[in-house]
């Protein structure tokens, strides 16, 4: 961290241009965006849009098709193996399904501890205390430390992955659905417990879901993504309040809990990525399509400071 | 459909001509003289060069292959040094035995897995199902050859229902066919069948654990549609990709029953053709195995994506 | 009760259902009662584990092979519960239909999805081959699938999961049932694709004056698609009403954790409220009130089994209605 202290104001991560195809499939197309330090960032889109694409493009465990990621100020795509590898203990990942993210055949302790190892921090002993020590703050009793994850339930489960993306003390985490498979009731208690380890260790965060209601609750900044691109971006209360994307209407609208009289149900599936509409991808779903939004993609513009959208209309 | 079954045929065309290259490469290149070995220690020099001028054994290996290409594509395959008839009408009165002969053990496998093997996933943990799984490790143990020999002394010798060996040709009555063809067929199938019954059980239980059957009770159908059509037809699946393996060991194992049961099936032929080096028949028999094979492995794809539309996509 | 049964379309009474293995007996559902008239909607609510979906299946008469069940179910007046399998078995797909939440495993993946529709038709309704593709074509033009004809020559796996839903509702409502039981049908599904099927589901109850059983974890959706709600944790009925006070003024302990619990959609605020504590694993139930070890308001009244009270605008199966801990 030291040899980046000129960098401390620019934001931790910045991703440009970022694009991924997958054969025929452009999964990810043209995203840019900008984490700064400290904060939580939200992707939200249904299935297919691309978010955990983004999320693996950003740990570069996959490589762009075009664009870059510039983490704390250094491009990553242009690390060898060896920086990269040292680099990855600032950022850790915490996926959705709590039952196929923790190998079955290794103790929570040597689960917990498996970063620290592969990225050669500490002594053994080092190891054992940290270990011990998180597995406190996930409110675990360290008796969980010699046990198998399959003696946990899912929420339990997902404490124990959280320890596991604190234990190399990770200036960066991304979350990808972490508590979609998780009950209201546990759920509650997980995103609890990343709120307050997230203000602790002061770590920057890529959140991912698809529901509505966690995002506002853990993110500052959102972006809503759809077949592939962001089509607006800004701070929590303003994609809330003031939603300026069609599709960030109707996603906001279809939420189970809005008044009936308010809702725009959106009809129509949501196309393939291998056949994303020309034009605005959304066109083909959106209640206020116009003839060019059939022609031409629209550019993100800037609706207010900080909040950006990607429609004709807007 | 059509390009699916195009594409499968062009893919067993390495499957034919392969074994037969290795045959063609196994002559010519083996230590010594081939029509040396043929003719055996007593030959002269004068009767060693004529059938190497017959057998077109002083042109160039290169030569030789296109040459011996060329006679494949046409069918020639010169005459059996021991018949003296030629190959091409030899070949098929023998593959006629141990393709009946296979056929049968084939289906009587097929039939005796689906059954037993449903009929145990059904019943599972009962008395029948453990006895059905313990028969199935014996039918997997026991060689084929020692079976046969158990079968001929409870069926041939004991009760005397069936003949000990001897094969009549079905244009002598299907009963005396059938007579003549059942232990040998019983013997070469049982193994195959074990092992069916023990996919066809696990491939069941897993079936009947999916939510389409839930679903298919849920609408009211009777059990026995339930089971004989719903669940069977994804139970089999996975039993049909084992009958293609299942049929060409089932090929390799006729050589031993036609030896023990005395029938004059295309394995014996080959073992005698081997012993009498008479290298066109050995050649001849190989192809016509590779040909057998192919065609059966066609078949099975084909059958394959009939009961599973998915695979037609892929 | 009697006047309820021939009212109502579907009367659950005191329904238990526990597992056997071996020599022990797991309670998994206990005294569970509701009804359902005809062409209303009401929520089986609860978190993963709370014995929803095993009541569903009590119903249906497909319980677990290990099951023993008690208590009495009536459909339409007749008491359904006393009947044998196989008559059990003709009222599924008839008078019941049933829709799964993960479409693309509850239907069969290599039957095309006419030959599923013209099964449960031909066999309910003795059409021939014929009229039953024309009816299930009809069905799929009814539940907004477009080129019907050529979808019921396809597979389940060439349709998006909006679509595969569509043709479960289809499947479900093929054979004019009275009661369609809904297990968490849109849980599986993008938000906005969820919207389009509980409005489709709404449109069908109120077309086709169904009774609907719909069971979901999701409280909010509750409040937008059902008239009453019937909530459960652990096994019990611990709050039923309409759900508009299920959702906005609950009683229960648990219902009003459960809400707090729920990130809201248009309030910030910087913490949720948890539910200490995880859900007991099932059938392996604490004594007396179920919820008590996780409860704020857990006294010595609750070492004893709850009965039901009346509570501010609901009925709950808890020893303080008031909210209050006693003196």
């Amino acid at each position: 961290m030291n040899a980046h202290t000129n960098v401390e104001a620019a934001p931790l991560l910045a991703v440009s241009s970022l694009s991924k195809r997958f054969g025929d499939v452009n999964a990810v197309r043209n995203v840019s965006f900008e984490i700064e330090r400290g904060k939580t960032f939200g992707l939200v889109g249904e299935s297919g849009s691309g978010k955990s694409t983004v999320a693996r493009l950003v740990l570069r465990l996959l490589e762009p098709t075009t664009g870059a990621v510039h983490f704390d100020g250094q491009d990553i795509g242009l690390l060898n193996a060896s920086k990269l590898r040292s680099e990855r203990q600032h950022m850790q990942m915490i996926f959705q399904d709590p039952y196929g993210s923790l190998n079955p055949r290794m103790t929570v302790e040597e689960i917990i501890a498996e970063p620290m190892l592969v990225h050669n921090l500490g002594t053994v002993k080092d190891r054992k205390a940290t270990a011990e020590r998180l597995i406190g703050e996930v409110g675990l009793p360290k008796s969980s430390l010699s046990r198998y994850p399959h003696e946990f339930s899912g929420g339990q489960r997902q404490r124990i992955a959280v320890a596991r993306a604190l234990s190399t003390r990770p200036t960066f985490i991304v979350a990808d659905e972490p508590v979609s498979a998780l009950d209201v009731s546990v759920q509650a208690q997980v995103l609890n417990l990343m709120c307050d380890l997230r203000d602790q260790y002061q770590t920057t965060m890529l959140f991912i879901s698809h529901d509505l209601r966690v995002v506002q609750f853990m993110c500052d900044v959102i972006a809503v993504m759809y077949l592939g691109q962001i089509v607006e971006q800004g701070p929590r209360q303003r994609i809330y309040e003031v939603p300026s994307h069609p599709y960030t209407r109707a996603l906001l609208s279809s939420a189970p809990g809005t008044d009936r009289d308010k809702r725009t149900v959106l009809e129509g599936e949501i196309p393939s990525a291998h056949n994303v509409p020309k034009g605005c991808a959304f066109c083909t779903r959106c209640p206020i399509a116009e003839n060019i939004c059939r022609e031409r993609a629209p550019q993100t513009t800037q609706v207010e400071d900080g909040h950006s959208v990607a429609c004709h209309f807007a | 459909m059509l390009r699916y079954i195009g594409k499968r045929f062009l893919l067993i065309l390495p499957t034919i001509f392969v074994p037969l290259i290795m045959v063609f490469l196994l002559l010519r290149l083996s230590p010594g003289d081939p029509a040396g070995m043929i003719l055996g220690d007593q030959a002269t020099a004068e009767q060693i060069a004529a059938l190497r001028a017959e057998l077109g054994l002083n042109e160039p290996l290169g030569v030789q292959f296109v040459i011996w290409l060329k006679n494949i594509v046409t069918l020639d395959l010169g005459n059996s040094l021991f018949f003296r008839d030629p190959v091409v009408e030899i070949i098929p009165r023998y593959a006629g035995v141990t393709v009946g002969l296979a056929t049968i053990a084939l289906v009587l496998a097929i039939l005796i897995a689906v059954i037993a093997g449903s009929f145990s996933a059904l019943k599972r943990n009962s008395i029948v199902d453990r006895s059905i799984v313990t028969t199935t490790v014996l039918g997997i143990s026991v060689p084929e050859f020692w079976f046969a020999l158990i079968l001929v002394f409870v069926f041939a010798v004991t009760l005397r229902w069936l003949p000990v060996a001897g094969y009549t040709p079905p244009s002598a009555g299907i009963i005396a066919w059938g007579t003549s063809i059942a232990l040998p067929a019983l013997a070469l199938g049982i193994r195959q069948s074990a092992l069916m019954t023990r996919m066809m059980r696990s491939s069941m239980l897993d079936v009947l654990g999916e939510p389409y059957i839930t679903t298919a009770r849920a609408q009211g159908l009777p059990e026995h549609v339930v089971i004989g059509r719903y669940a069977m037809k994804t139970a089999a699946i996975p039993v049909v990709t084992v009958v293609g393996l299942s049929a060409g060991y089932m090929l390799g194992g006729t050589v031993a029953i036609e030896i023990i049961f005395a029938l004059p099936g295309l394995g014996r032929l080959l073992v005698e053709a081997v012993a009498r080096r008479d290298f066109p028949v050995v050649e001849g028999g190989v192809l016509a195995i590779s040909l057998i094979l192919a065609a059966l492995n066609l078949i099975i794809d084909i059958i394959y994506a009939i009961i599973d539309p998915r695979i037609r996509y892929k | 009760m009697t006047s309820s049964i021939s009212s109502n379309i579907l009367v659950v009474e005191d329904l238990s259902l526990s597992l056997k293995s071996g020599k022990t007996v797991l309670p998994i559902i206990t005294n569970v009662s509701f009804s359902v008239s005809k062409g209303e909607s009401v929520a089986l609510v609860g978190e993963s584990g709370c014995g929803k979906s095993i009541t569903a299946s009590a119903i249906l008469g497909l319980p677990p092979e290990n099951a023993v069940v008690t208590g009495s179910i009536w459909l339409n007046g007749i008491e359904i519960s006393k009947l044998d399998k196989q008559g059990r078995r003709k009222l599924c797909g008839q008078k019941i239909g049933f829709i799964f939440q993960e479409p693309m495993t509850a239907l069969h993946p290599t039957l095309t999805i006419g030959r599923q529709l013209t099964d449960t038709l031909r066999l309910h309704l003795g059409l021939s081959k014929r009229a039953a593709m024309d009816r299930a074509a009809e069905l799929l033009d009814r539940v907004g699938i477009p080129r019907p004809r050529e979808i019921l020559k396809g597979y389940v796996h060439e349709l998006s999961g909006g679509m595969r839903q569509r043709v479960m509702i289809a499947l479900a409502i093929s054979c004019g049932p009275e009661l369609v039981i809904a297990d968490e049908p849109t849980t599986a599904l993008d938000v906005t694709i969820q919207a389009q099927v509980l409005d489709l589901l709404d449109e069908m109850r109120a077309e086709l004056g169904l009774a609907m059983v719909f069971i979901t974890h999701d409280l909010e959706v509750v409040g937008d698609h059902c008239d009453r709600a019937v909530v459960m944790y652990a096994g019990d009925v611990i709050e039923y009403g309409s759900s508009q006070d299920v959702v906005s003024s609950p009683s229960h302990p648990y219902t009003v954790g459960l809400i707090d619990a729920t990130p809201a959609n248009n309030e910030d605020r910087d913490r949720l409220v948890p539910i200490p504590g995880t859900v007991p694993p099932v059938g392996h139930w604490p004594s007396g009130c179920r919820f008590a070890p996780r409860c704020s308001l857990s006294d010595d009244h609750c070492r004893s089994r709850p009965e039901f009270m009346k509570a501010n605008v609901t009925d709950i199966r808890c020893w303080h209605p008031d909210g209050r801990v006693s003196q």
